[in-house]
């Protein structure tokens, strides 16, 4: 089967911008992301998607990550406050408190303190922001994403283009467990890739052009849209993806060349 | 110990000032830093009811999904130019043209501002600037409709045809150079106009933070008005500097952009930040805690400021994402001491709680959590799966909310006696404190949950299938909230105005040398000066016992108790 999509590959661009670093860099990231995710399977999604792609369960992990930080970060802060608000409220006259003015050694806490924390969150961010930005060298599938006001055009190997037909918004097929490195440009203003269920977005920008990997997880129907807004009609620019099984996958991209050379 | 109280040998007692003019003619010709500084104050006030009032149109287009209570050309007009005069118009001008004007040269016990006649030009551009912003409402293709970040090829002349746009620009290149020359002023006034013994380090924080706030207008603003003129030379003499098909680069607009835009950020937040440092320790009847540090967490951030523009260019896939995220990760830091200051502040204190003190509690309650979800955004792959959603325009609601009216109506209340010579009622200010705290919660903590729902920002309409609805019934029933809370605000005023109740000098045993004056100050601010020995002269003047002069560095050296042990 992979040998059928790939054999596509030489209509597309041979270009693809290679991750920058090394493959036992990423060994080892994901190792230690690896562990990350076994504690993390449990976890709850803190009002986010749980990302259908593998990029995505990788973002997911990270915002895990990041949240439970930010909630205690944001207890300890309100801790206090909602203490010194309460304890130390005045009553009465009041007399005249102590007068200090400082005091190192605390002022060296709570500025250690979130330095170290910063270093981790950003040690976290980096590894997992070097896997879910990796372009695959050779993907199953290579389709071409065209941001347009108002709308999305898809092209796929063999001439296979998919536009908004009407009220019909186009849907964009990916196979499951395969990955999908898209090609996403724009020739008139900035719009906003944006598909939720796999917690991603990336511009569509005039005279710049950026690949990205999908590796979707699951079947099924997701909603995609205009994130960045691209003038009048930017709330109605949507899309709609659909992930099969790579049968089903092959068996529709062979009927729309077909249609194509028909 | 006795305090004798220094004559000014520039301004003898007795002598009247016989040649000013006087009501209307006064507002309009007037060089006084403190006339200035209330007509900005009032303007930008007035703009803020203008703004708050899109805002109000916007949440009940959202209240319902494909909904048509405005058309989407009018909503994008709308969410446009509420989000610029908020910024541009608003949030800005009311600090470092409003509070700055008035407050900082009674702060450092000087007669004006360095320039005054600079000062004027600087508030009849801004008027100037903002009218012609609202002009674009009544041209023919409407006001400008490509949000406040222009962003280029969307605003070029062929995607935003029109007069309104070009409107917007030249508003936009007023206001900037208004807010150029009012830097000039805060720099210069703070470097040459300070009293005789305020050195840098008796500035108080809030002079602190408009000298750096001054600092950053002057890095940040000249970009912004040169991005402006590149713009307008690409829309009417065909120059290509943001287009693809001339060879120009349309992502270097938002280089340039938000060069100047997260400094803004900044240049927004830090004159409230010296606002609440002014007024917590005067509630809680202590110094500032960690004043270098404080000082230096300022600096920090200045510096910090200028490297973090790319964080809202993530998504771009044309920026290097680490050192980005590292640089906004890092501004966390100092920001977080600036909480901890103010909490150390208030530990051990006597802290009390009029309405000065409830707006700046409240405001560090939602700032906090406002600071915290930019940690979050910081991070490229959760900014990937968040940008340009509603969880953004929570973030940085509950970050410029939050100082510019949290702190913002906290500092107003805290200066309002000493600018007006009158006191506000202080049961209607209480209530509007907690209508606005109740209202602006229940408008923004949906929209987090909106945005990781995936509802994008800027959209005129959902669709019923999104499961939006019930969030953004709930955020549109918070607006309407806390636009009922300045609806007291404007009674509270009224009455103020109406039945005048008279304000003494120093009503809240300020520590500030704006307090040694009268409510309001006369003409050349001051009669007499107290001595400046420490940052507290008139604490220091009215606690002889308590005098900070015995540690004139504003260090502790007794230490016989530990601030912060729990």
């Amino acid at each position: 089967m992979r040998s059928k999509v790939s054999s596509e590959k030489s209509i597309t661009e041979p270009n693809v911008k290679r991750s920058r670093f090394n493959i036992k860099g990423r060994n080892l990231a994901g190792l230690a992301l690896a562990a990350v995710s076994l504690s993390a399977c449990n976890l709850p999604t803190f009002g986010a998607f749980r990302g259908a792609t593998t990029q995505g369960q990788n973002e997911l992990h990270l915002w895990q990550g990041f949240i439970i930080t930010a909630i205690f970060v944001g207890a300890i802060t309100w801790g206090v406050l909602f203490y010194a608000v309460f304890k130390f409220r005045r009553r009465g006259s009041g007399n005249i408190p102590k007068q200090t003015h400082s005091n190192v050694k605390w002022e060296l806490v709570y500025t250690i303190i979130p330095v170290l924390i910063v270093i981790g969150l950003f040690a976290a961010t980096y590894v997992s922001e070097d896997q879910i930005d990796a372009v695959s060298s050779h993907p199953a599938l290579r389709v071409t994403v065209v941001g347009f006001q108002w709308g999305w055009k898809f092209e796929y190997p063999g001439g296979v283009t998919l536009v908004p037909n009407g009220s019909i918004y186009p849907v964009l097929e990916l196979p499951k467990g395969e990955t999908t490195t898209i090609k996403l440009i724009s020739n008139d203003v900035v719009h906003g890739f944006y598909i939720p269920a796999f917690n991603f977005s990336r511009y569509a920008l005039p005279g710049v052009t950026n690949y990205f990997d999908f590796t979707p997880t699951t079947t099924g129907y997701f909603q995609g849209k205009c994130s960045q807004f691209c003038g009048l009609y930017h709330a109605e620019m949507l899309f709609n993806v659909r992930v099969v099984s790579p049968t089903q996958f092959n068996s529709w991209l062979s009927s729309q060349q077909k249609k194509v050379t028909a | 110990m006795t305090i004798l109280e220094e004559q000014l040998e520039s301004h003898p007692e007795g002598q009247a000032h016989h040649d000013e003019p006087r009501g209307l003619y006064l507002w309009l010709t007037s060089t006084d830093h403190k006339i200035i500084g209330k007509n900005y104050m009032y303007t930008s006030l007035v703009f803020f009811i203008i703004a708050g009032a899109m805002a109000m149109l916007i949440r009940t287009q959202l209240f319902s999904p494909n909904n048509h209570f405005v058309s989407p050309q009018t909503y994008n007009e709308l969410f446009t130019i509420h989000g610029s005069m908020m910024l541009y118009l608003f949030a800005g001008p009311f600090a470092f043209g409003g509070f700055a004007n008035y407050i900082l040269p009674l702060q450092i016990g000087a007669p004006d501002m360095a320039f005054p006649r600079l000062n004027a030009l600087s508030y009849w551009l801004y008027v100037t600037g903002g009218i012609t912003m609202l002009l674009g409402f009544f041209t023919a293709s409407g006001a400008a409709a490509f949000g406040w970040v222009a962003y280029a090829p969307l605003s070029s002349a062929t995607n935003s045809p029109g007069a309104g746009p070009d409107l917007w620009i030249v508003s936009i290149m007023l206001v900037g150079f208004s807010g150029i020359f009012t830097a000039v002023n805060l720099v210069t006034t703070t470097f040459y106009l300070r009293a005789p013994g305020m050195t840098m380090f008796r500035l108080p924080i809030f002079v602190w933070n408009m000298f750096v706030t001054g600092l950053l207008i002057l890095i940040a603003f000249p970009v912004l008005t040169a991005a402006l003129i590149m713009l307008y030379v690409d829309r009417h003499f065909g120059a290509h500097v943001f287009s693809v098909a001339g060879g120009g680069i349309p992502v270097l607009w938002q280089n340039l952009f938000w060069f100047f835009g997260h400094p803004e950020v900044y240049i927004l937040a830090l004159p409230f930040f010296g606002m609440v440092t002014e007024i917590v320790p005067v509630f809680s009847r202590k110094p500032v805690f960690g004043y270098k540090g404080l000082v230096f967490a300022t600096l920090a951030i200045a510096g910090l400021s200028t490297g973090v523009w790319a964080h809202h260019m993530f998504t771009t896939g044309t920026v290097l994402l680490p050192f980005f995220s590292a640089m906004s990760l890092l501004i966390a830091v100092p920001t977080g001491i600036k909480i901890f200051t103010w909490i150390g502040t208030m530990w051990k204190g006597q802290v009390e709680f009029r309405s000065p003190m409830l707006f700046v509690v409240g405001f560090i309650f939602v700032f906090t959590m406002g600071g915290i979800t930019g940690v979050l955004l910081a991070a490229p792959p959760i900014d990937f799966a968040t940008h340009d959603t509603y969880f953004v325009v929570a973030h940085f609601h509950q970050v410029l909310f939050g100082t510019a009216v949290f702190a913002g109506f906290g500092g107003f209340y805290y200066w309002y006696p000493k600018m007006t010579g009158r006191m506000f009622r202080e049961n209607l200010a209480k209530l509007h404190f907690w209508v606005t705290f109740i209202g602006f919660n229940v408008t923004f903590l949906p929209q987090y949950l909106l945005g990781l729902k995936g509802m994008p920002r800027r959209i005129a309409e959902y669709l019923p299938a999104d499961h939006y609805t019930t969030l953004n019934r709930i955020s549109t029933i918070g607006a309407y909230i806390t636009g009922a809370a300045f609806i007291i605000w404007m009674a509270n005023m009224w009455i103020s105005w109406r039945k005048p109740i008279k304000a003494s000098d120093n009503p809240w045993d300020g520590h500030t040398l704006e307090w040694a004056t009268t409510s309001p100050p006369s003409h050349h601010n001051f009669e007499k000066l107290p001595p400046i020995r420490s940052q507290r002269p008139v604490w220091d003047m009215n606690h002889p016992e308590y005098a900070d002069w015995a540690n004139p560095d504003g260090h502790d050296s007794s230490q016989p108790e530990k601030v912060g042990e729990r």
